[in-house]
């Protein structure tokens, strides 16, 4: 394994127990920082404009991202589309801080995922299952994330996806060593990845829930679920009052377990995003790689 | 034995937390003003993000209570993000935190995630791994005591109560750094 890659999952392990939120200007950036984002993805669209503009959508224009690295001290995260590594080379020469190789954006291959060993810049993916976290695992992901349905406000896919990981990753732990040879070859994945899995209990790298997420309540629920922290999409900026509701969230992360403390960060925060019911869209985008 | 308190509000505190297993010393977490009321006899605040720590502190209204703590002498380490929030400056920042340790230090020194980098340097008389991710640096070491340097400019420093590195010694197997701090807490060094 590369230094460059253990450097990489190191620096997830610093954003834990913390909220990554989607930014469309400096600006946004800005209120997203003082409201204590660990780190900030930089799009030119959030992902519910996405879903109502339709058409393709690509990486963003390097100079907005250029705008919002400046604008802030946290690390600034972009995502390319599926398979596009010319997107990724462009991202990691203007030294983004991880790539997010997303199916958000309208996939560029829609066999192969980017070889991301080949990068020294760092890269997390959606997953629905262990399968798929291990798959991107071996393709050099440092960090893994829930798929969710983005854009949606409807948090019910992102729980799916980190109950099931849950439960396979529990399920592993009580497989015999040459049971898990059959394993491996269930989850279409490595070996090496599913044993590590079977004796640790838990991936390799660190696994954040995204997809969905818009009150503080619902962040709570996917860290009591298990993830090691939140990106919050659409939910902030679609919002009535996108400071007050981040700072909220932030806040939620880091106590979410005490019920009395999230009643009263869940108090009087305007209206959250409207949200689309899952059955209600015609696109899921977790469905894109696997 | 000691116990000591974890900063648990973001970022790598579980890293820290085996570290203290690791060691034989007892440990809980600090994540709301409640937390505090135990007794502790060292407090760790880990790397993460600054900004978000800072914030959260305040929030949650633990910054004065912890803040007495530290100018009271109760023994303190911090890592990356935890060393900025012991500084009584930054550069280029008007921002200050705890300013427990007459020190000036850069956020993001060494630039951005392709600037982090992994080296054996000494520390305290002993060649140790250290682990610099996004990491600050002690521009100006002031009134403290360098206890690392790396390419020239100061990794860790002590002042008094207070012990903080620019690297990660939680990220590595070494535990140099953490025995230092509990011989701190113990009165030993």
């Amino acid at each position: 394994m590369s230094k460059q890659y253990e450097l990489n999952k190191n620096l997830a392990q610093m954003l834990k127990g913390g909220v990554i939120m989607d930014v469309t200007t400096p600006e946004q950036a800005k209120i997203a920082e003082a409201a204590g984002a660990c780190a900030v993805m930089a799009l030119e669209r959030i992902p519910a404009d996405i879903r109502a503009a339709g058409g393709v959508s690509r990486m963003s224009d390097p100079k907005m991202i250029k705008g919002i690295q400046q604008a802030v001290s946290i690390p600034v995260m972009a995502k390319c589309r599926i398979g596009h590594f010319a997107e990724a080379q462009i991202l990691e020469a203007i030294e983004i801080d991880y790539i997010d190789e997303s199916e958000v954006l309208s996939p560029a291959d829609d066999v192969y995922h980017i070889d991301k060993r080949k990068f020294k810049v760092p890269f997390v993916c959606g997953a629905k299952d262990l399968g798929e976290a291990l798959r991107r695992i071996s393709e050099g992901a440092s960090m893994i994330r829930t798929k969710g349905e983005p854009g949606t406000g409807d948090v019910v896919q992102a729980v799916t996806h980190m109950r099931k990981m849950q439960s396979e990753m529990r399920r592993l732990s009580s497989l015999s060593e040459d049971e898990l040879f059959e394993a491996a070859k269930q989850l279409r994945s490595p070996y090496e990845l599913v044993k590590y899995v079977a004796e640790n209990g838990k991936l390799p790298v660190v696994n954040f829930a995204a997809g969905g997420v818009a009150t503080p309540a619902d962040a709570a629920l996917m860290m009591q679920l298990g993830a090691e922290g939140v990106f919050v999409g659409s939910g902030i900026f679609k919002s009535g009052n996108p400071e007050k509701r981040a700072s909220a969230i932030v806040k939620a992360v880091t106590n979410y377990t005490d019920a009395k403390m999230l009643a009263e960060f869940s108090e009087d925060l305007g209206e959250a995003m409207v949200g689309i019911n899952k059955d209600e869209i015609e696109l899921l985008m977790a469905e894109r790689g696997k | 034995m000691s116990v000591i308190a974890v900063l648990a509000l973001q970022g790598a505190f579980a890293e820290h937390e085996k570290m203290l297993d690791q060691l034989g010393a007892e440990h809980f977490e600090i994540r709301q003003l409640a937390d505090i009321d135990r007794s502790f006899d060292g407090l760790i605040i880990p790397g993460g993000e600054s900004t978000v720590q800072g914030k959260l502190l305040r929030d949650l209204g633990l910054f004065e209570p912890l803040n007495k703590l530290i100018s009271g002498g109760l023994p303190i380490f911090g890592t990356c993000a935890g060393m900025i929030l012991l500084a009584d400056k930054l550069e280029n920042d008007s921002e200050h935190y705890f300013s427990a340790m007459p020190m000036t230090v850069k956020r993001n020194a060494y630039g951005r995630q392709l600037g982090s980098f992994y080296t054996e340097s000494e520390f305290a008389g002993s060649v140790i791994p250290m682990t610099f991710i996004r990491a600050p640096y002690i521009a100006d070491i002031g009134g403290c005591e360098k206890l690392a340097e790396v390419d020239g400019k100061a990794a860790a420093a002590r002042y008094k109560n207070c012990l903080a590195a620019a690297f990660h010694p939680e990220l590595n197997e070494d535990l140099t750094v953490h025995k230092y701090f509990l011989d701190m807490v113990a009165g030993k060094v």
